[in-house]
């Protein structure tokens, strides 16, 4: 009933179809006409607010490019970056482990997953630089011995602490990444006479990149965060750099935008970067190279409207 | 002529569930054999232990002068470490139901996979040589295709190319065209003779009846994990003795 009602307003009897072409008149799309000016007021608003709040732009120009703030983001790359690497490196390794056919070698990778995704970063960047009360020597016998003061600095600490908790990670992403491959790409590799290795090199891990990739561009993003935590340990990077400025100058806020300012500088770099890293893995894919992560933030997400863009383009 | 694959009393079970129960066979150099008979009486699995992707529970298998994943040692069988079994399993070419083609490889970076990284020839010169059996199997324009953007005709045909590539001593095709389109079909078929006619070693599990009638040597029908009937195909498929043969082939000819 209510269905032939509804129809019923639009209801056009056969014999109307005496034209072959008609004028097609859009539909005027009034509330998000509305939407939009009201994002754009309150965004107005929120603009006007900062610039004549109690903040004083100028000195967040002057710290913007301040040697210790600059040297401090350095520092946050250089940790960001290695912590990275440690990551996927122990990442990988422990995945292949998790998925070896040696139970113990199983049961290690389970342990380590188990307690340092177990455990808050903070506590283990603390526990890293800590690390000398229970080991107050470091000795290699016969080759090297050191305080180890000496060798777990605060930058080796963040180091250590960063990247062995983005391993643990890793190692599920991987994990999941290279379970994802069809078992056919084995056995076609052991037709061919490959060893273990060099299917997982050449055939595995490339396609369990496609799956990686995305979540590994997330982390790299979410690490260049978390490296602020490194802060607490005292070790020089941005924020640490930012605080011991504000400190004696009080401009709290000011520095505290400097250093928003540079993470998302760094984290739209790494957006960026990650689109041209996923197209690469995705070759041989269907569909490829239509696959996006990284978007302006203006293009429209939705499938329709894209749709209708690009058979208007 | 000289037999090239042996397989004496072959059994193979997967739990408590016998799937092969004592497989015999000879294969002469260049000889075609197909193996036909229905679902589940384990022709691929017989395949599989042939290049040694599973592990016998009895029997041999032997190939042109070895036995397949172990070392005889006495009257023991030792099994290989896995850079042997690689050596075996390398000169024993296999195509897959499925294609398993490596996805994110070109055509030709496929079929040259095996050659560069196995046998660590020289890139060109594998290049030059892929290329070559991708024109033999109509492929020639090709080359740089990924296997998305192939037809699963041509992926089996490249799927072909790339286990010859390897120069494998005998040829093994787990149903080749049963995931194809019908119309997709002959143009397989007619790699797979063409290959037959240069005297390949070949052993084909198929459904396709009037290829095995035209092409193959002989033909082998096995149905519960065993050969029940095996010889030239005019005589198998004519007057079969065994009654589960005769039903199936009443069931696959009609
Ligand atoms: N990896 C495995 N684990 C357990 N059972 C298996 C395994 N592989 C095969 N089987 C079983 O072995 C039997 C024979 O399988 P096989 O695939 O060799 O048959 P087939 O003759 O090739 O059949 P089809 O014509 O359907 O391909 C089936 O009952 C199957 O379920
Ligand atoms: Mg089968």
């Amino acid at each position: 009933m209510i269905l032939q009602r509804a129809s019923g307003a639009v209801r056009v009897d056969v014999g109307a179809l005496n034209q072959r072409s008609y004028r097609i008149v859009r539909l005027k799309h009034v509330g998000r006409w509305i939407g939009a000016l009201v994002v754009v007021v309150a965004l107005a608003l929120l603009v006007q607010a900062f610039a004549h709040g109690q903040i004083h732009w100028a000195t967040v120009g002057e710290f913007l490019t301040a040697g210790v703030i600059v040297r401090g983001f350095g520092n946050t790359l250089l940790i960001s970056f290695f912590a990275m690497i440690i990551g996927v490196s122990l990442g990988t390794l422990f995945a292949i482990m998790r998925l070896s056919a040696n139970p113990v070698t199983r049961f290690v990778a389970w342990l380590y997953v188990w307690v340092f995704r177990g455990t808050p970063v903070m506590l283990q960047l603390l526990i890293w630089f800590n690390i000398a009360l229970v080991f107050p020597r470091l000795v290699i016998p016969g080759l090297y011995e050191a305080r180890m003061v000496d060798v777990v600095t605060p930058f080796v600490a963040a180091l250590l602490g960063l990247g062995i908790n983005e391993g643990a990670y890793m190692t599920e992403v991987v994990r999941g990444g290279i379970s994802s491959v069809d078992h056919g790409q084995t056995e076609a590799a052991k037709t061919l006479g490959m060893s273990r290795f060099q299917t997982l090199r050449r055939i595995i891990l490339p396609q369990a990149m496609r799956l990686i990739i995305p979540v590994m561009g997330n982390s790299a993003i979410g690490m260049l965060k978390f490296s602020s935590l490194a802060a607490a340990i005292s070790m020089g990077e941005m924020l640490n750099a930012a605080q011991q400025i504000y400190f004696i100058n009080g401009a709290v806020i000011e520095l505290l935008f400097v250093c928003g300012i540079w993470y998302l500088a760094g984290t739209t770099v790494l957006s960026i970067v990650q689109y041209y890293i996923e197209q690469h893995f995705g070759r041989g894919v269907a569909g490829t190279p239509a696959k996006f992560s990284f978007r302006l933030p203006f293009r429209s997400n939705t499938p329709l409207s894209g749709g209708v863009e690009e058979s208007k383009a | 002529m000289t037999t090239i694959v042996k397989a004496i009393n072959v059994r193979k079970s997967f739990g408590a569930h016998q799937v092969l129960r004592g497989v015999d066979f000879e294969v002469e150099n260049g000889e075609v054999l197909c193996i036909l008979g229905p679902s589940g009486g384990g022709k691929s699995t017989l395949l599989r232990c042939i290049n040694h992707l599973e592990d016998l529970n009895d029997g041999v298998i032997w190939v042109d002068g070895e036995i397949i994943g172990y070392e005889l040692k006495g009257s023991t069988l030792h099994e290989l470490p896995p850079r042997l079994l690689r050596m075996q399993q390398r000169e024993i070419g296999m195509v897959f139901q499925h294609f398993n083609l490596f996805p994110h490889m070109t055509a030709l970076e496929n079929v040259i996979e095996g050659p560069v990284t196995v046998r660590k020839e020289p890139k060109a010169q594998a290049e030059a040589r892929g290329r070559e059996l991708l024109t033999s199997v109509g492929l020639a324009d090709h080359c740089g295709a990924y296997p998305v953007q192939l037809s699963g005709g041509q992926k089996q045909r490249v799927a072909i190319a790339r286990s010859l590539a390897m120069k494998p001593k005998i040829m093994l095709f787990d149903e080749p065209t049963s995931a194809l389109d019908p119309e997709l079909v002959g143009e397989v078929l007619d790699v797979m003779r063409a290959l037959a006619a240069t005297g390949t070693t070949m052993i084909v599990v198929t459904h396709e009846i009037a290829f095995a009638r035209d092409v193959a040597d002989r033909v082998a029908i096995m149905v519960d994990g065993e050969i029940r009937e095996m010889g030239p195909p005019a005589e198998v498929l004519a007057n079969p003795k065994d009654a589960r043969v005769r039903s199936f082939l009443s069931r696959v000819l009609s």
